[in-house]
């Protein structure tokens, strides 16, 4: 095992020998707080892997997702509070990492055009139902 | 050779396409009787069968793995099982596409042969629809996706095929989901030649109806198929996932959903022209997005596998002539068409509009949510949207939509009291609140899967309320139809809000021998040793599960290494029970000689898919009574002439 890691590194490929390093200790190990570990879960399932195609970081075996889990798991177990947890992954990795889109200059359409459509149902059935009388 | 003539065949059912499209168009002038217009009928007729022949070239030379097309070289192996060999043949994007087209063609030709019922004028606008958006294709794959191009010299061994797709039910899955967009595509021409010729009538509707529920049930039955591979096979033990692939199968899903009952509407009442006209309209364009956006390369995710940039903009020139003409040529004649019969908002038709309204919202919230990161990319600013945004966004019209589907079957036609039906609006709101009330005493459960488990409840009594009175033996076959899909909506809603709610997990390290627990299950890791397979090797693990200290039951999750192309997957074991399924999956070797496994308990997972097929089911009933029903009226109609003709003779 040190010998491959060794030769990767000597052969200059860091991130093979990235993939080598065992997994960080909470990447595939519960939190013994049942409470705590659900509210990670539920983090970790709104989390992208940001080595994966259109995969959570729950569901993905790249090392890169196991460090996230790692990450996500100490901060809860420490007490801090899961949209915190998920504010301070997206200031490192940006608004990509989080599937919950947060309401910004970037993203407001998403708000505003379901309200848009409200309307516009209200307003054709309105339509319909105000004629047909 | 037999690559050749499948090209030629190809060839030649584009020129035989372009002449359906010219004929039919020429027609509308000439007049349905004009020598030109009487070439559209077989026009159609031929271009089937020679894309039939195209098809069965592509099948042979996969079967025998002629390794000098370049389509095989890439995509299959001499060492691969049969079936996946000849499945390979589809699985790869120009054999998806030639699969597509060919399908059309069939369905161009039957209808060429069989269909009557409506003006001949109308069938060959039809007609030349059909062929103009079979063109494109043709164009497609003649131009930039050909399937039989030779490669020089030949190569020596294939480069194989994905793993991932080595798979019976991955074979299946994506051409059920082409045969719904076929479907969409037929029915979208009629609607185009109802539109050419002004003939939006009942009669359109009734020959419309069997294609546009054929479509449904094939996409139905192709979502829910998926959505099982993806859950058996990816070993996340998630079913669904909001990934933009899966949204773009359930878009047309859910605009065929609304024409199905708009177009209901209109072979029985007359009411609804021009909505029905309208969600053809974007049933197909969604179907097109569909195809091609998959195909594009634009969505990047884990079923992408066709990614090819630079076909992209080809498919984006096209989608914007098929969507862009169809919204087109809506635009330009809708307002020639009128509304038909009126109804007032308590009667089935209201209920039908309104809840054809929800899907047309929901449609959009995924069209939106599916296609807005793809903007902000092409800004350079990168933004997910997934569940979190997807499941509350979409409750807003799928929660009055479960209501309204609960009360509309209900309801008489055209006008309605609501004291008519006062007893049993109250049996259904008294369900609802009661599994609101005694679901949430549980307590732990999310806002969504607790409205989710309550309508399951209120809409699983309900979709059968229709039968009350009724005698059962002389119900007609949709009816039941109806009651059964209605019934198999409330059953998936059920398994999605329990997995959501009750789902356990269980990651642990264990040493050969240890034992863990995963809600009422036991596992214990017996051992784990080495597997071959005819293409793999693999470390299963041998595990003893016991449901609530029952009857031990022997699981082997495996992780299996493929050589061709060497790729990694997880075959993850799934326990079913009539209450739920244990998911087991074997992870990696952890220090100190453990093994990481991955359990979970989901309790009624299975009800999703048992509720998609019940609602397919529905479908096919549904389908089998009113096809039954025509060729009733048919035969009627023959025997009825005849008699004429023979009470003539002797006159």
């Amino acid at each position: 095992m040190r010998r491959a890691v060794l030769l990767a590194v000597l052969m200059g490929a860091p991130l093979a020998a990235q993939d080598a390093m065992p997994p960080a200790p909470y990447a595939y190990r519960q939190l013994d707080d049942a409470a705590q570990e659900a509210e990670a879960q539920d983090l970790m399932e709104t989390l992208r892997c940001l080595k994966c195609q259109s995969q959570s970081i729950a569901d993905s075996d790249a090392p890169m997702a196991g460090d996230m889990r790692h990450q996500v798991r100490i901060r809860i177990a420490a007490g801090e509070d899961p949209a915190e947890v998920r504010g301070w992954l997206m200031d490192r990795y940006g608004d990509y990492v989080s599937y919950s889109p947060a309401m910004n200059v970037r993203t407001w359409p998403l708000f505003a055009v379901p309200g848009v459509l409200i309307l516009i149902a209200a307003a054709v059935l309105f339509r319909r139902f105000r004629r047909a009388r | 050779m037999i690559a050749e003539l499948g090209l030629a065949a190809l060839w030649l059912a584009a020129a035989l396409a372009f002449l359906q499209m010219a004929a039919g168009a020429l027609a509308l002038r000439a007049g349905p009787d004009s020598e030109i217009a009487r070439l559209t009928r077989p026009g159609a007729v031929v271009q089937g069968a020679l894309a039939l022949v195209s098809f069965a070239a592509l099948l042979y030379v996969f079967a025998v793995t002629d390794l000098s097309v370049a389509l095989v070289a890439a995509n299959s192996h001499s060492l691969k099982p049969w079936i996946y060999k000849v499945s390979g043949a589809w699985g790869n994007h120009e054999g998806s596409m030639l699969l597509w087209v060919t399908v059309m063609a069939l369905a161009g030709g039957l209808i060429a042969l069989v269909e009557r019922r409506l003006p001949e004028r109308t069938m060959q606008a039809t007609l030349a629809a059909q062929g103009f958006v079979a063109l494109g294709f043709y164009a497609f794959l003649l131009l930039s996706s050909n399937p039989f191009a030779r490669l020089e010299p030949a190569a020596r061994e294939g480069l194989g095929l994905n793993p991932l797709l080595q798979d019976i039910g991955l074979a299946l899955h994506p051409p059920t989901l082409y045969l719904g967009y076929v479907g969409l595509s037929v029915a979208f021409s009629f609607a185009v030649g109802a539109l050419l010729t002004r003939q939006v009538t009942p009669d359109f509707a009734r020959v419309m109806r069997p294609w546009v529920l054929g479509a449904w049930i094939f996409l139905t039955l192709g979502i829910t198929a998926g959505s099982y591979w993806a859950y058996y096979e990816l070993g996340w033990g998630g079913w669904w996932f909001w990934d933009p692939v899966e949204n773009a199968s359930l878009m047309p899903w859910l605009a065929a959903t609304a024409l199905l009952h708009s177009v209901s509407v209109l072979a029985s009442r007359d009411a609804l022209r021009v909505w029905t006209i309208m969600l053809g309209v974007v049933a197909f364009s969604m179907s097109m997005v569909g195809t091609f956006l998959v195909r594009s390369g634009i969505l990047t995710s884990v079923h992408a596998f066709a990614v090819d940039p630079e076909r992209g903009s080809f498919i984006l020139a096209l989608l914007a002539i098929y969507i862009g003409g169809a919204l087109l040529l809506f635009a330009l004649r809708a307002a020639t068409i009128s509304e038909g019969e009126r109804f007032s908002v308590a009667s089935r038709e209201g209920a039908l509009v309104f809840n054809n309204v929800m899907l047309s919202g929901i449609l959009a919230i995924v069209l939106l949510g599916t296609l807005y990161p793809l903007l902000t990319e092409a800004f350079g600013v990168r933004v997910s949207v997934g569940p979190p945004y997807f499941n509350p966004v979409s409750a807003i019209f799928a929660i009055p939509m479960f209501a309204v589907m609960a009360v509309g079957p209900l309801l008489r036609w055209r006008r309605d009291r609501w004291g008519r039906i006062g007893k049993q609006l109250a049996l259904i709101a008294a369900l609802l609140l009661a599994g609101l009330v005694l679901i949430s005493m549980i307590g732990g459960i999310a806002l969504l899967p607790l409205l989710g488990l309550a309508f399951a409840l209120a809409l699983g009594v309900a979709s059968f309320l229709p039968l009350r009175g009724r005698r059962l033996a002389r119900t007609p076959l949709a009816t039941w139809g109806m009651v059964i899909a209605h019934f198999g909506i409330a059953v998936s809603l059920f398994g999605m809000a329990s997995e959501s709610a009750f789902s356990t997990e269980r990651l642990a390290a264990l040493e050969i021998g240890q034992a863990t627990t995963v809600g009422p299950w036991q596992v214990e890791l017996a051992a784990v040793g080495p597997q071959a397979g005819p293409n793999w090797t693999a470390l299963a693990g041998q595990m003893v599960a016991r449901y609530d200290g029952g009857n031990p039951v022997e699981i082997v999750p495996m992780a299996r290494s493929f050589w061709a192309p060497p790729q990694q997957t997880s075959e993850s074991v799934l326990v079913t029970r009539w209450n739920g399924q244990l998911y087991a999956v074997l992870g990696d070797a952890a220090e100190g000689g453990r093994w990481q496994v991955r359990l979970w308990w989901k309790p009624f997972v299975t009800f999703i898919w048992y509720g998609g097929g019940l609602i397919a089911l529905g479908g096919m009933l549904s389908l089998i009574g009113r096809v039954a029903g025509d060729l009733k009226r048919r035969r009627v109609r023959r025997r009825a002439r005849q008699r004429r003709e023979d009470a003539e003779v002797p006159a």
